[in-house]
């Protein structure tokens, strides 16, 4: 036996780690066979917030103060301009995608300009602006659901030799966002604005044209958000962005990018997502109560961030 | 003010004043003009009544906004105010008309675990972001268990107080005012005060003066769970009942609100008198829309523009917000 202290694995990890305990906790108490589903569905729905959270990183590791609370009512609003600009009729799907993407990336920009014009900390200004989208979502929409084409749902639940393609596809943007982080110049600017904006400004990097990107990106992800869950939830409601609020922050979190700003990982968000659906599966398996069972999504949360390890210190 | 002196120290000696006059004056303005507007339609709303029906509902987001406050106070921020501000109608609606005791005890107890969550945070050097919002789901999962579905019954002398008709002015000014003067009192004219911004703005020099930040924090925590206490006790007894998701919209109004008020996130900067105000104008900005006759849908976005307004004011007087 050695006595040599095991390397502590990367913050990023954990999410993953504890993923895995919930996935084995629930098959060891629904029995075996119930496995793959509870894996799968996890998969799906943790696909929506790995979207939203995806964006919200960029944001996040622009520098420190810098998030957006915009991110639901950009969602809500998203999925009724695009479920009027589609109208149900399958031949303008991609229409309608183009339209959830524009509405997202013009928010933010709005949510920008705010920030910079009026010069607010950015979660005022999002927060303001997160107002007056959600008052236009009410008057888009109304009470009423609008529902999706066909096309659209039938995306949504596609299997290809029995996996689930949209999931896929969400990975496909987790790499790709991974790599930008990593490879793109892009990528490195923003992480170098993050860190220090006096110094990425000393460098020469455009600081400003850096972070715009980042919160276009990231209200651009909450629209694609939008118009994935609007197909797969059977159509744009209005309270379908609310949930991800404080999953999309999160997830970032406990995904492993600092909340300074100037870190972050792509990869890690999918772990954390994967942990949330994870553990609200297994606490319904275990038949707890709805106020337990918040109760104790709040206490992992808090011990998750109090036992990962952090490299920088928010 | 020697928080703003160390945190700015090339802005000089002008700054300071003019920004508290900024900070206070700008949602002043917006106030007046707010109320100048609903006079003119509604004459009949300048009157004794007319001012308690329109403040009524602004006196608890005044004191979720001072709860907030505290902790925009020392850097940190609390999104998990609202969703405590609702547990707390709650456990009132359930125990404080039948078993008072049981009622208090659970309000000690909670603001014990809000001066827990500081010492958490501040041992741990936690994100007060990501804590406050675990916390959230705390909140709304204890308050579900206390109270499953809308309902419950204040307590009778609540009730009476909320509708209580005092002398000279309606109870919700002179609450604001009462809320406002102590605030001020404590927070920027006194010499703790000055120990508390300063704990925001620069810790490390007020450790170094022989204080320990870390019972500062855990303090003020347990203050701002007292206010936000304040805030549930006066929520329920306007609404007569408990209902866990009544005040989810407090979280962010009340961030609003300090920011409003001339405060800012970097630790150190709050304005009691400015939040008070603060949260009285998001308040009424729903309102004015109802006598404007424009429809409920753009309440919430009124409120969004009048934070925009404001804020755009402040950059239009040169001030730098930070």
């Amino acid at each position: 036996m050695t006595t040599r202290r095991l390397p502590l694995p990367a913050p990023w990890t954990y999410g993953f780690l504890f993923a895995l305990a919930m996935w084995i906790a629930t098959t060891a108490y629904a029995g075996i066979g119930s496995a793959g589903a509870t894996l799968s569905s996890a998969i799906v729905f943790g696909a929506f917030s790995v979207v939203v959270g995806t964006g919200q990183m960029f944001v996040i590791a622009s520098g420190p103060g810098n998030i957006d609370l915009s991110i639901p009512s950009v969602l809500t609003l998203s999925a009724y301009v695009s479920m009027t600009a589609m109208g149900g009729r399958d031949d303008l799907v991609l229409v309608g995608l183009l339209a959830a993407l524009a509405v997202g990336a013009a928010a933010g920009a709005l949510n920008f300009l705010a920030i910079t014009l009026l010069r607010l900390p950015p979660i005022i200004a999002t927060l303001a602006w997160s107002f007056i989208f959600q008052s236009f979502a009410f008057n888009f929409g109304g009470e009423a659901t609008l529902k999706p084409p066909s096309l659209l749902s039938q995306f949504a639940v596609w299997r290809v030799a029995g996996i689930q393609v949209m999931p896929l596809a969400v990975i496909l943007v987790t790499v790709a966002a991974a790599v930008a982080l990593r490879r793109s110049v892009w990528g490195r600017q923003l992480l170098a604005v993050g860190q220090s904006e006096p110094a990425a400004a000393f460098a020469g990097i455009p600081v400003k044209r850096v972070r715009l990107t980042a919160y276009v990106l990231c209200s651009t992800m909450a629209g694609l958000a939008a118009f994935l869950l609007a197909g797969f939830t059977g159509g744009a409601a209005l309270n379908m962005g609310d949930a991800y609020l404080l999953e999309s922050i999160a997830v970032v979190v406990l995904g492993g990018t600092s909340i300074a700003g100037g870190q972050a990982n792509a990869v890690g968000i999918w772990g954390a997502a994967l942990f949330f659906n994870l553990m609200a599966t297994m606490l319904n398996t275990f038949g707890i109560e709805v106020g337990v069972r918040l109760v104790l999504t709040g206490v992992l949360i808090i011990l998750v961030v109090a036992v990962v390890p952090r490299g920088r210190t928010g | 003010m020697a928080d703003t002196a160390v945190s700015r120290p090339s802005a000089g000696s002008f700054v300071v004043p003019f920004r508290r006059w900024t900070g206070v004056g700008l949602p002043t303005l917006a106030l007046l003009v707010m109320l100048a507007i609903i006079f003119w339609i509604r004459p009949a709303a300048m009157s004794y009544f007319g001012f308690t029906l329109l403040f009524k509902l602004a006196i608890p987001l005044v004191f979720a906004a001072l709860a907030q406050m505290l902790v925009v106070m020392l850097g940190d921020i609390d999104l998990a105010n609202g969703a405590f501000v609702g547990l707390i109608t709650c456990v009132s609606a359930v125990y404080l008309a039948d078993q008072p005791l049981v009622a208090i005890a659970i309000y000690l107890l909670l603001i014990a675990s809000y001066a827990g969550v500081g010492l958490l945070i501040h041992t741990r050097q936690l994100p007060s972001i990501v804590v406050t919002l675990g916390l959230s789901f705390i909140w709304l999962g204890l308050a579900v268990m206390v109270l499953p579905a809308p309902g419950g019954q204040a307590p009778a002398w609540l009730s009476a107080f909320v509708g209580w008709r005092p002398p000279l002015l309606p109870l919700p000014l002179w609450l604001a005012a009462a809320a406002a003067l102590a605030a001020h009192l404590v927070v920027s004219r006194s010499s703790i005060g000055a120990v508390l911004r300063g704990a925001g703005a620069n810790p490390r020099a007020v450790e170094r003066s022989g204080w320990s930040v870390l019972a500062i924090r855990v303090c003020v925590y347990a203050a701002s769970g007292f206010l936000a206490i304040l805030a549930g006790l006066l929520l329920t007894g306007l609404t007569t009942s408990g209902d866990a998701n009544i005040a989810p919209a407090y979280t962010l109004l009340g961030v609003g609100a300090v920011i409003l008020g001339g405060g800012a996130f970097t630790g150190g900067i709050v304005s009691p008198v400015g939040t008070v105000i603060g949260a009285m104008t998001l308040a009424l900005a729903g309102s004015l829309l109802s006598f404007l006759q424009v429809p409920s849908t753009w309440q919430i976005g009124s409120q969004g523009f009048i934070l925009f307004l404001v804020l755009a004011g402040r950059v239009l007087l040169g001030e730098k917000p930070s």
